[in-house]
């Protein structure tokens, strides 16, 4: 019995650390502030245990339907997002946004602890401290996030995000802020570190999208619309010298040239 | 030398005060020297014990009540929306109206004691307290009430672990401000009417024309009001390590 129970107990803390790959269906997903539709008829599918990119211009809506998904934002009653294997999905999304959003008065290991400190459930200190060694930022789990550069807030955050086990992962162009090495330093962390879940990134970065993207969209256009789904092969964080990605690389920028010089 | 500065600046004042007395001859009732207003206290040092206790224990029982209906009234205008209408009336009324002018009423009401003190100085409290942490509690950047959102957090638990800690260096100025102003409210209750307390006390010298122990009184008080300033500064640089300062030369 006791040792069922603890078997049971181990099942559930390995599911928390690595859910079960959960898709996400677009469905008719439609935006417009005051009659002008900034997207509409947008629909797709975010395969699960992939990752998504969506590139764009600024401006494009881009943000703005991450932010729909995710609850943030205003949503059409036409806009249909169900996930893929027909759950509810309560509870199954996290978002990362551009800025660390660290809260300053928490040290950093509250931070990261952040979503149970805010439901009042008592956090999973060595999930916590695993996470922060992942990132490698446990040697400042004490400290308050001021100490931090932009890069260690961004590890942070991606550690705040994975604590929060869902299998669906929202990112709002969240290595953008930071210099070119410590970028590209992140983005194999986060790689690494969210093999098997569903990310869906937004960014306006071809070659982000190329090292990192499964799937890639460009969003563009007025109503804004999704491109073809580009689908470079090998295993990701690609290294973005890598000839085969030449091709898709100038894809993508004739999309989005015609993109900003249609808006304009 | 930053630290003496102070202390040379107050020298340097009375020596001027010491030589306008000695060179202009004028009567010890009208304005007295600073040595005898030294000695006055001395002699009085009992009494003027006395009284300044009385007065202190007006300021940080005002203080600490108009902090905390203060606290109170911001944090149920933010979480109540009805609350918003209802009580913002109230926060200009009780700046509006001047409490010089509500003191008789109020030892009218409540006597010579020290409750009409205490509800002066509250009321001159309450106000920046309340309008500060308001103020605050609604300029919580968007992006950590987003994530807070997203992360399943209810209302309560939003408005306590991300607004609140995050009105707190808006709450300091409020309540420096307040303590800066709190000795204002428990002075004019004691003019008004009363019978200890050092606003008591300069009246009755001012009366005897003993102009020298009014003007020790009157030190006492500055004392105290500079002194709980500093602590209560202290105390809120302490508990707020995590604002940066982006100048932090120019501290205080």
């Amino acid at each position: 019995m006791y040792t069922d129970e603890k078997h049971k107990n181990n099942n559930q803390s390995e599911r928390n650390l690595n859910p079960a790959p959960v898709g996400l269906y677009l469905n008719n997903a439609r935006l417009a502030f005051s009659n002008i539709p900034i997207f509409e008829n947008l629909s797709a599918e975010i395969s699960a245990g992939k990752w998504t990119c969506i590139l764009g211009p600024s401006g494009v809506g881009k943000s703005a339907l991450l932010r729909m998904i995710v609850g943030l934002g205003p949503k059409d009653p036409v806009t249909e997002i169900s996930a893929s294997d027909g759950s509810s999905l309560t509870e199954k999304i996290s978002w990362m946004a551009q800025q660390d959003l660290l809260l300053p008065w928490l040290s950093v290991s509250k931070n990261v602890a952040l979503g149970s400190h805010l439901r009042g459930i008592k956090p999973n200190k060595e999930k916590v401290s695993s996470l922060l060694n992942d990132v490698g930022m446990y040697k400042y789990c004490n400290d308050l996030p001021k100490i931090l550069s932009g890069g260690q807030k961004q590890r942070v955050a991606l550690a705040r995000t994975l604590m929060e086990g869902r299998p669906i992962v929202l990112m709002d162009e969240p290595f953008s802020s930071v210099d070119a090495i410590t970028r590209s330093r992140l983005q194999e962390l986060a790689a690494k570190l969210l093999t098997n879940r569903t990310v869906l990134l937004v960014t306006h970065d071809p070659l982000e999208a190329l090292r990192l993207g499964h799937n890639l969209f460009v969003m563009s256009g007025k109503p804004a619309k999704l491109g073809p789904v580009m689908q470079p092969a090998d295993n990701i964080p690609r290294d973005p010298s890598n000839y085969s990605l030449q091709k898709i690389h100038s894809s993508i920028l004739s999309q989005l040239e015609t993109a900003v010089t249609e808006s304009k | 030398m930053s630290r003496i500065r102070p202390f040379i600046i107050l020298i340097g004042l009375l020596v001027v005060w010491q030589l306008i007395v000695t060179f202009s001859q004028v009567a010890p009732f009208i304005l007295p020297s600073p040595l005898s207003v030294l000695v006055s206290a001395m002699d009085r040092i009992d009494e003027l014990a006395k009284h300044a206790l009385i007065t202190t224990l007006e300021i940080i029982i005002g203080l600490f009540s108009g902090t905390v209906f203060g606290i109170i009234s911001a944090l149920s205008m933010v979480y109540f929306r009805p609350a918003r209408s209802w009580l913002l009336p109230v926060l200009v009324v009780s700046q509006a109206i001047p409490v010089f002018a509500l003191a008789p009423v109020l030892v009218l009401w409540f006597g010579y004691g020290l409750l009409p003190k205490i509800i002066m100085a509250t009321l001159i409290i309450y106000f920046p307290v309340t309008a500060a942490l308001y103020d605050g509690l609604r300029r919580t950047e968007t992006g950590w009430l987003e994530l807070a959102k997203t992360m399943g957090a209810s209302r309560f638990s939003t408005l306590w672990k991300v607004r609140l800690p995050s009105a707190m260096p808006a709450f300091a100025s409020g309540l420096r401000v307040a303590t800066a102003v709190a000795p204002i409210g428990a002075v004019v209750g004691e003019w008004v009417g009363s019978s200890a307390g050092l606003g008591y006390y300069m009246l009755l010298m001012n009366g005897r024309v003993q102009t020298d122990a009014m003007f020790a009184a009157l030190f006492i008080l500055a004392i105290i009001a500079v002194s709980i300033y500093f602590l209560i500064d202290k105390v809120l640089r302490k508990c707020i390590t995590w604002q940066t300062e982006s100048n932090s030369s120019d501290q205080i």
